[in-house]
């Protein structure tokens, strides 16, 4: 890059690269960044600028160009074409390291922290000063002051892989902090918080800007941009839609923006209600189970699940979802407990009895736990059939009725792609989740376990997936919905659960189910939280 | 041998450990970075060899010849590391494979004897061995002279060694990025950190130490070039950095340990007392197949501490 400190430089008589008529002098600005992978075109002539003071907002759908912009900008990906400027000077980035140099932060959607070393560790890894006893003494004082003043207070000397999620967000900021970020970007930062734990950070994020710092906030949270931003710009297909002032517009107009139509999510519609005195397809009992460190994530959860019902497990990442699908699903042995399907117990940690008892799973990494990337979408859809005919006949498999049942349930499923021979890893997500759901209904299963089963789709997708979703309990199935994103619990569940360290500390009808209430026993129910 | 069996076994195991302790420092350094390099075994024997050959050719004092041939050693076995380094860093190549590859390569039964044959190393002992020195006149103090003060320059040298790399990994700030490059690389690249620089820097490091931990067979042990001298000590090595859980100290007990299982056989033997010595021969490689296939176990390598990028080719721009 072109030099260490811009604010110095332009002092010292840089060429200032303002165009007459644009706004005056930019802490960032992007213009006709393009950067192509293999294939595709991701950012397709972006044009993006922050003002000094500000939370800026990028609002997009996945895959509209996002984080290869902010890839960009934090040096880590190099633009085809494009240039960069910090305070009105011009910049060239050859990595991250020159980027951090020239104050950009950033806090990525995964965490970029080593969990195995201390929370001071961590912040001392880019720190140009030893990690003598001086000095982590110093880092000690700095961090106590730092977290009294923004709200981010957290042990120094704890392991970061014994924070919870929210902690470790603290950590990633702290870290940006120490190093005197000027230009702080967040990459989908609320997608792991309670509402509550959400709106702490934006607490933060503002007492940020209040002190000249700049703020890029990733996200395709509508109401979230909203909130917390003082201008957004919008991008789709790679490309800027528009800059605006988010006191300006509602949250349809940034939805429309985004989307380049109108979308309203509203609560689905039910062909028929939940009988209430209906025989329960499903029936947990008392199930806990280990995590892969051997440390209790399950405990002692039951619940029923009824013909028909769309049963939301809601709850913070990490607090046990995982393990309990596994548990259900029969990819994790749980540690106690009994679970019945029909009536009849199923035999426990067996993916295969789960299975022939009538329990579907869509997996959280729906990729490479659900399917097999490198296999056709044929392979993939018959992996659970094959045992049996009409998939297979003794030892061999029928190979043309596998393609034609592939065939026939692309088109019902409305997966697009070049034919049945596709391998899987080139389809886009939605069609990869909806080749999954595909082969998932086509089991005929009583109980369908789905985690996150939209993550990372588009609008269009999320419509599809939660379509199918609603369809298969109306066809009298019984759906277990294990999702962190609030919105899509609130707008599917019948009753929902919610898991808190492992427990299950509360059972909410879809009528008494708001946000605020789910939020709060998400965070640990009645315990108070400090939040700074 | 009036010393008490004890103080003969400590010494011997002292000794015996020394090479395992330089190669397995290396080897600790080289997977603190995330690389799994299992050509250990080769490169102790290319250093081996070198070793020899320099000590032949070299002319001199022996103090001279001793370094030259040292140095010569590391270096080699250097060279070996850092074609393996392209090999798994630059080209991320399946490190099991090329490790394997490398041993197979240089070891017992390839370019290590075939250079020893076409130069003619194994004809003649070595003119300039590693002695064992006699520290302040107090080799012959009872129980501390052979404990403390009657080892070779490398002993001495490994003892530094193993509080350097302790200091170096734990209270220095490369360290520190070493270890966040062995355990995190996405963290230690968004940190600005040159991963694929740390590695190679530290795989090639390994390699020296192991190349000086096969000059000590070449040199002190034997002290003469035998095809295939090293005898498994690479494996040992590398089963080693897991019995002390990636760190020097406990690697230098765990060598000494090895050390006094490898000449406990000699020793009772020269004692009479009668074991089957094959079966006291084995221990060590029994217990280095049993912390091998412990290792193998994900959980359990996790669990233990192993550096969690250990093995895994980084790649940044995954699309």
């Amino acid at each position: 890059m072109s030099t260490a400190d811009p604010a110095q430089a332009v002092a010292a008589g840089g060429e200032p690269t303002e165009h007459p008529g644009s706004p005056p002098a930019a802490a960032v600005r992007m213009s006709g960044i393009v950067k192509r992978f293999p294939g595709v075109v991701a950012n397709d002539g972006v044009d993006f600028a922050a003002a000094l003071g500000e939370v800026h907002a990028l609002l997009g759908e996945n895959g509209a160009g996002k984080s290869t912009l902010s890839n960009i900008l934090t040096g880590l990906y190099r633009p085809d074409e494009g240039r960069i400027e910090l305070d009105g000077r011009a910049v060239h980035f050859d990595s991250p390291r020159d980027a951090l140099a020239a104050g950009i932060g950033m806090v990525h959607q995964h965490f970029r922290l080593v969990p195995t070393f201390t929370v001071a560790e961590n912040v001392a890894l880019a720190d140009p000063h030893g990690i003598g006893r001086r000095q982590v003494r110093h880092l000690r004082q700095e961090l106590a002051a730092m977290g009294a003043h923004y709200g981010l207070a957290v042990d120094p000397d704890a392991r970061v892989w014994q924070l919870s999620v929210g902690e470790q967000q603290r950590v990633e900021l702290l870290k940006a902090l120490h190093r005197g970020a000027r230009v702080l970007i967040l990459d989908e930062p609320t997608a792991v918080l309670t509402p509550q734990e959400a709106d702490a950070l934006f607490v933060t994020l503002r007492a940020m800007v209040a002190e000249g710092r700049t703020v890029v906030f990733i996200s395709h949270k509508l109401h979230e941009v909203k909130a917390v931003s003082d201008r957004v710009t919008v991008l789709r297909h790679g490309r800027t839609v528009g800059t605006v002032d988010t006191a300006s517009c509602t949250t349809t107009d940034l939805a429309r923006l985004m989307v380049g139509r109108d979308v309203v999510f509203r609560r689905a519609e039910r062909a028929h209600p939940v009988d209430p005195a209906a025989a329960p397809l499903m029936r947990v009992r008392g199930v806990s189970a280990v995590n892969h460190r051997g440390q209790p994530a399950v405990r002692q959860a039951g619940f029923e699940l009824r013909p028909g019902e769309i049963l939301g497990v809601a709850g913070v990442a990490g607090n046990g979802q995982r393990e309990l699908a596994e548990a259900i699903t029969g990819m994790r042995r749980p540690t106690a407990g009994s679970i019945e399907v029909g009536g009849s117990p199923v035999r426990l940690g067996s993916v295969r009895a789960a299975h022939a008892a009538g329990i579907a799973h869509v997996p959280e990494d729906r990729l490479h736990t659900g399917l097999a990337p490198s296999l056709s979408i044929a392979s993939n859809v018959v992996l659970t059939a094959y045992r049996r005919p009409p998939a297979s006949r003794g030892p061999f498999l029928d190979r043309g009725y596998i393609r034609r049942h592939a065939t026939e349930l692309m088109s019902r499923f409305d997966v697009r792609a070049p034919g049945p021979d596709t391998p899987v890893r080139l389809l886009s997500g939605g069609n990869v989740q909806k080749v999954l759901l595909g082969r998932e209904f086509a089991s005929d299963p009583k109980v369908l376990v789905a985690a996150s089963p939209t993550r990372g789709l588009d609008v269009g997708a999320i419509e599809t997936v939660r379509r199918l979703l609603v369809q298969a309990a109306d066809e009298g199935r019984g759906v277990l919905l294990i999702s962190e994103d609030l919105e899509e619990i609130l707008a599917l569940s019948d009753r929902v659960l919610v898991l808190y360290e492992g427990r299950i500390v509360g059972d909410v009808p879809a009528a008494d189910a708001t946000a605020e209430r789910l939020g709060l026993l998400m965070g640990g129910g009645a315990v108070s939280r400090d939040v700074g | 041998m009036n010393h008490n069996l004890f103080v003969v076994i400590a010494a011997s195991a002292i000794f015996y450990g020394t090479p395992l302790f330089f190669a397995a420092l290396g080897e600790l350094l080289t997977e603190r970075s995330g690389v799994l390099n299992l050509g250990v075994e080769g490169m102790m024997l290319i250093g081996a060899l070198f070793g020899s050959w320099a000590s032949q050719h070299v002319g001199g004092p022996s103090w001279f010849v001793v370094l030259a041939s040292v140095l010569i050693g590391a270096l080699a076995a250097a060279v070996l590391a850092a074609m393996y380094a392209v090999l798994a860093i630059t080209l991320r190549v399946n490190q099991t494979v090329a490790g394997l590859a490398l041993t197979i390569f240089a070891g017992g039964v390839g370019l290590s004897s075939y250079l020893a044959n076409s130069w003619h190393v194994a004809l003649r002992p070595t003119p300039h061995p590693i002695r064992k020195l006699d520290v302040l006149g107090l080799a012959d103090t009872p129980v501390l002279g052979p404990l403390l003060f009657n080892h070779t320059m490398l002993t001495y040298v490994s003892w530094v060694l193993a509080a350097v790399g302790w200091f170096y990994l734990f209270h220095s700030r490369t360290g520190l990025r070493l270890r966040a490059v062995g355990e995190s690389p996405q963290t230690a690249d968004a940190m600005g950190i040159s991963v694929a620089g740390y590695r190679y820097a530290h795989t090639i490091l390994g390699g020296a130490l192991a190349g000086v931990g096969g000059v000590f067979y070449s040199l002190a042990i034997v002290p003469t070039w035998v095809d295939g001298m090293t005898k498994g000590a690479g494996w040992i090595a590398i089963a080693l950095v897991i019995f002390g859980f990636w760190r020097p100290e406990l690697t230098l007990a765990g060598a000494y340990l090895f050390g006094a299982l490898s000449s406990l056989s000699l020793i009772l033997k020269a004692r009479n007392v009668h074991i089957n010595g094959s079966i006291l021969d084995a221990l060590p490689f029994l217990a280095t197949i049993v912390v091998l296939v412990v290792m193998s176990s994900g959980s359990m390598r996790r669990r233990l501490g192993a550096p969690a990028a250990l093995g895994v080719p980084y790649q940044r721009e995954e699309r």
